[in-house]
Order: structure tokens, then sequence, then C-alpha cells
């Protein structure tokens, strides 16, 4: 795949509420990068997965993420309990105007579970489910929160075998963990160094007496 | 957005409660009018037509905060808003579905219920007409209550605060359509007013909830 | 030097309170004598009675009721296109003043009618536009106090102000077909011959101006407080 996918985030802040949580964070993502965040709970993980997926505006700084390249995966599996496996896949497909989903489901190894209501899933397997959802995307830019969440020893092996296919083929992948994943060219970001000063806020009710 | 379209349709379907629940609520509605009234069926063929579209009303408000609820629970709605469908899209998307599976089986369920009430046979059609035109409009009002209140824990209360008052216009011209043909006037002047309320909702109300979308989101 | 300076809330805390002791006397002034000279200064109406005098607090609060509205969605315009955070607070804070002058017009305009139209309600189109408006605030109001976070609830009574205004002006028409009134004409209207009598006209002027000046007393009072409850919060936010 081009150049044209890789992005840079420059000086971004990051907010929760009215509070900065991560300030000047800066990284460069070429084709084919991994980066896997870390930190401690409630440093912003999630926050800047967020930001970089749009869903929270960012405060300062910039991002040159094309959203038309991303595959978000949140700590929720999106996965409607009233359709099966299969049926919730084809969904996303259609949304997203592929049509992988048999092979999908062939890699991931839900073939044998594709007529079960998703309502009757393990955890795991719902989170397989919400996995193979990044496939069946097509897109370029994988934005995963904890995705080894409920999944045991042999599909974590799943996921990072996908993962590195995924960036071999030119593909960027940025995730938070807090298990050791074997990728191959993996970069750690810990995003603690970017944790603001106690006394920066950008509320503006702050500023000033009166 | 046909995919979601369709996912939501056959979600209706599947969930039990879904719009088997307005009908029966609507049907309720219409039966305590008389037990609240009188008999009488000349009274009850004079409120008829302002009672059907109360009732279809109030029923269409029972199932308006699962349009976005049962979706932001389980994160759908994140991924969706990152997905090559525009919210606003996402929005027309399940206000249609949200029609299809309430407006337009209250329209045909009104039908019955107008029997039950004595409206005047001239007043079917008009009544029919008046509520396949003015449903969507309430369907797509109601999206726009259910993206405001998307993020409120138990909002369903508010939801209606929210929603009733934006329902007064569609209630006045969608009524009075029917009580004029009740009365042998002209109904179409207001069935003309309803269907450009239709119109403008429709065209306003999916801009306006993406809006309320994408704050709630973060 | 522009306008949105004062958009940030230690400049807006500075100049609102330099403001409020001569917009209080204002005020006060306005309607005092206004309204003594409204009540005790004109003569009974040949038709009315001395019930007519109470134009000078029906009128005034019935402009206030609908301008309050106007004002929260050009505060709410403000704040979706330049975000500057006074101007929401500003919204927030009309909201409440607004109400009660719609409940002001209605209540006076049911002791009015009582004696004209021998009833204290009609479902006459102006009354049934005025409950609409009520309950139209109740939304906003009650959506303001149900939302957590300040920024998202600032944008989410904004949309629903911009809406709720479209949708109250189409009530507004969609009553006046519904039904054909007894109220009576504008009171006052500058294209028409026919208003009220310059007796009448010059006092209610003064009401309305007090009015006004309550108004915008009563919203720089409420703004500020409402601003110092957002850096209580921030303050709390940050130590906690």
């Amino acid at each position: 795949m081009a150049n044209y996918m890789s992005f840079y985030v420059d000086n971004l802040c990051c907010v929760r509420g009215n509070t900065v949580i991560l300030s000047n964070v800066s990284f460069e993502m070429a084709a084919g990068d991994c980066l896997i965040l870390r930190g401690p709970n409630g440093i912003g993980k999630s926050t800047l997965l967020n930001t970089l997926a749009g869903l929270t505006p960012e405060d300062t700084g910039t991002c040159t993420i094309n959203k038309g390249d991303i595959a978000y995966s949140g700590h929720l599996d999106a996965i409607k309990f009233q359709l099966t496996v299969a049926e919730n896949l084809q969904f996303w497909a259609g949304v997203y105007g592929t049509d992988k989903v048999a092979s999908v489901m062939q890699d991931f190894g839900l073939t044998e579970l594709a007529d079960r209501p998703a309502g009757n899933l393990s955890a795991g397997q719902k989170r397989r489910v919400g996995l193979a959802r990044l496939l069946v995307s097509n897109r370029n830019i994988w934005l995963m929160d904890e995705p080894t969440t409920s999944l045991d020893a042999e599909h974590t092996a799943l996921l990072t075998k996908m993962i590195d296919e995924h960036c071999q083929s030119g593909g960027i992948a940025v995730l938070s963990t807090h298990i050791d994943l074997d990728i191959q060219n993996a970069r750690t970001l810990d995003l603690s160094q970017f944790k603001p000063d106690q006394s920066q806020s950008n509320d503006i009710f702050l500023e000033g007496s009166f | 957005m046909l995919a979601l379209f369709l996912r939501d349709l056959k979600l209706a379907i599947r969930t039990s409660g879904g719009f088997g629940l307005a009908l029966a609520f609507f049907l309720i509605v219409v039966m305590f009018v008389p037990f609240g009234v009188g008999s009488d069926l000349t009274l009850l063929a004079r409120i008829a037509p302002g009672i059907l579209w109360i009732g279809a009303l109030l029923a269409c408000l029972l199932s308006l905060d699962r349009i976005f609820q049962l979706d932001a629970e389980d994160g759908t709605l994140n991924v969706l808003a990152t997905s090559p469908i525009p919210l606003s899209g996402v929005t027309v998307a399940k206000s249609m579905a949200h029609w299809v599976t309430t407006g337009l089986p209250l329209t045909i369920a009104a039908i019955p219920l107008g029997y039950l009430l004595n409206l005047p046979s001239v007043a079917y059609s008009w009544l029919c007409i008046s509520l396949l035109i003015g449903t969507p409009a309430l369907s797509f009002i109601g999206a726009f209550g259910a993206a405001i209140t998307v993020g409120i824990k138990r909002g369903g209360l508010l939801l209606s605060l929210l929603v009733l008052p934006l329902y007064i216009p569609t209630l006045i011209f969608g009524a009075v359509t029917v009580t004029k043909a009740v009365e042998g006037l002209d109904p179409m002047p207001s069935l003309m007013f309803l269907a450009g309320l239709t119109l403008l909702s429709v065209v306003i109300m999916p801009f306006a909830s993406a809006l309320a979308l994408k704050s709630n989101l973060s | 030097m522009s306008l949105w300076e004062y958009a940030n809330p230690v400049k807006f805390m500075g100049l609102s309170s330099r403001l409020i002791p001569t917009l209080s006397v204002l005020t006060v002034l306005c309607l005092v004598i206004g309204i003594l000279w409204g009540f005790f200064g004109t003569p009974d109406d040949y038709k009315q009675g001395s019930t007519v005098k109470i134009i000078f607090l029906h009128v005034p609060s019935a402009l206030m009721a609908i301008n309050a509205w106007l004002m929260m969605l050009v505060a709410s315009l403000v704040w979706l296109i330049r975000r500057h955070h006074v101007s929401a607070l500003a919204a927030k804070a009309a909201a409440p003043i607004g109400i009660t002058m719609t409940l002001i017009a209605l209540g006076t305009g049911a002791i009015w009618g009582k004696p004209m139209w021998g009833t204290y309600w009609a479902w006459d189109p102006r009354l049934t536009s005025f409950m609409i408006l009520f309950v139209f605030y109740l939304g906003y109001m009650a959506l303001w106090s149900a939302i957590e976070d300040s920024d998202t609830a600032a944008d989410l009574t904004s949309i629903l102000c911009m809406i709720g205004s479209v949708f109250a002006l189409l009530s507004r028409y969609a009553v006046n077909f519904w039904n054909q009134g007894l109220h009576q004409g504008a009171s006052l209207s500058l294209d028409k011959e026919q208003h009220v009598d310059d007796t009448y006209f010059y006092p209610l002027i003064l009401c309305m101006a007090g009015f006004i000046l309550l108004f915008v007393l009563l919203v720089l009072v409420r703004t500020r407080t409402e601003i110092r409850l957002r850096r209580a919060t921030a303050l709390a936010a940050r130590n906690r």
C-alpha cells in the first residue's frame, strides 16, 4: 500500500470533560507501523484512541489521520444480541460496503458459530466477533481499545497474528493493552510522559479572579 | 444506510415488545376514551379524529428512546460514527425504520379503532392519508429527541417533555384534516400544511440529530 | 476592542459589576414611575373601566416572554458558532426569567379575561401560544438540569433552542389555523393607525422599558451566578 495513508500526531491535547488529561502528544505512523499505548488506568489511553477516531474533539494540536481509513474497536463489542454472528458481520460489511464476511469468519474460527445468536456467546467469543469487524471493514488504520480483554491464550495469539499480517500488508494499528503482545515491529508509547502538570487546565472559568 | 435500515427492521421484529407494544398501547388508549367520556356514539364520532391522532402520537412516543439508546449502550453508535455513513444518514435510516415499525402499523390499526369510535365513514380515507403523511414527521422529530437524550440515564420522561411540544403542529394539522372531513369541509389545506411539516422535518431533523449525537459521543 | 471580549468570564464579571448599579436604578425608576402613572395617572376606559390598567403588567410581560426566548436563541447560536461559554450560560440564565414572564402574562391575562370575556381561560390562539411557549421553556430548562457535563449541556440545549424556535413558530401558525380567537389585536403597532390611546401609550412605553431593563438586569445577575457556579465546579474538579 502506498505511503499516503501514513499520518502524524503533533502536540495533540486530549480532554475529558473540561480537564486536559494528555498534553503535547506527538508521534508519527508510517504504513506498516504498529503502536502500543501503555500507561496506568485512567492515564487516557481510551481518550487518545477516541480522539484519533474523531469521537472526542481534540483540544489543540494536529492529527492528520484520514477518518475514512479508520476502523475503530472500543471497549464495547458493538454486536447485537438478537442477530446471529453471521448477521452481525454481514451488517457491518453492508455498512462498510465490503464482502469479506465468509473469509473473515474462516480466519477467526467463527464459522461454526455463524448461526448462533450473538447473545448466547461467551465474552471471549463476543470479543472475537467484535475484532472480526475490523477485518470485515477492510480499512487500513485499526484503532483498538484493549482488544485482548476476555480472549484466551490461543485467540490472543490469533489476534497477534492478525495484527502482524495487517501491518505487513501495509496497514497501521494503534492499540492499548496491558499484556505483552508479540507483534513484530511494534513500538511502545508510554502515555505517562504526556500527563500534564496538575495545575494545567483549559477551563476558561479558572482564569483570572472575580 | 440500507444495511442499517434493514438491520433495524430485523431487530424490531426479533425483539419482543418492539412494535406490538405500540399497537397494544394505541388500542388501550382508544378503549379508555369511552370509559372516560361515556359511550354516546354521537359524542364519540365528534371526538374520534382527535382521539385517534393523540393515541397514535402517544403510541409513537413509546418506542422513541430505543432509536439510539440501544446502539449507544452496546458501542454500535461509536462504531457507526467512525463508519462511512454520516451521522445524519444514520438518523435517516433509523427514523425510517422507526416509521415502518411504528407509524405504518399505527396507520393501519387506526381503521378498526376508528370504527370502535364511530368515526363517520367519509373520514376513513382522510384519517389514513393524514396519518400516512403525518407519522413520518413524528418519527423524524422523535429521533431528534432521542438523539438529544441518548446520553442521559433513564431519559425517557425527559424525552417526552422535549418531544411532545415539538409534536404540536403535527397534531393540529393532522387532527384538523380529519375533523374537517367529518364536518364536510375541505380537508386539503390542513393536509397540505401537514405534508409541508413532514417535508420540513425530514429535511432539517437529521442534521439537528447528527449535531446532537456528535455532542453526545464525546 | 470587540464585543467578543466580553465573552471572557473575567471581562464579563468586571463589566457586569459596573453595569448592575446603574441598571438597577434605571429599572426601578422606569417601573415605579410607569406603574404608578399607569395605575393612578390614567383615566378609566369607557368600556373596560379600571380593569384596563392591568395592561401595564400584561403587555410588557408578554413582550419579554417572547423576547427572552429570542435572546436565548441568539445566545445559543453564538455558543454553537463561536463557542463562547458566557453566551451559553446567559441563555441558561434567561430561561427561568422567560418562563416567569410567560406565567405573569398568562396570569394577568386570566385576571383581565374574567371581567372582559367572562372566563379566565379560553382556547384562544394567543393564549394557547403562550401555553405552548411555557412548555417549550419547561423542556429547555429540564434538559439543562438533566446533563452533567456543562459543554454537552450547552450544545444540546442550544440545538434544542434552535429547533424549538422553528417549531414554536410553526405552532403559533398552526394554532391560528386551528381556532379563531377572542383576543384583541396588537396593543401597539408601528404600521397600524389604530392602537391604544396616547394617555395609555406613554406609561405603557415606560413600563415596557422597565420590563426590558428588569430582564437585562436579571439576566446579568443570574449569568454572574452561573459563572461563579461554573468556577466553583471547575475548582472542585481540579482539586479532586
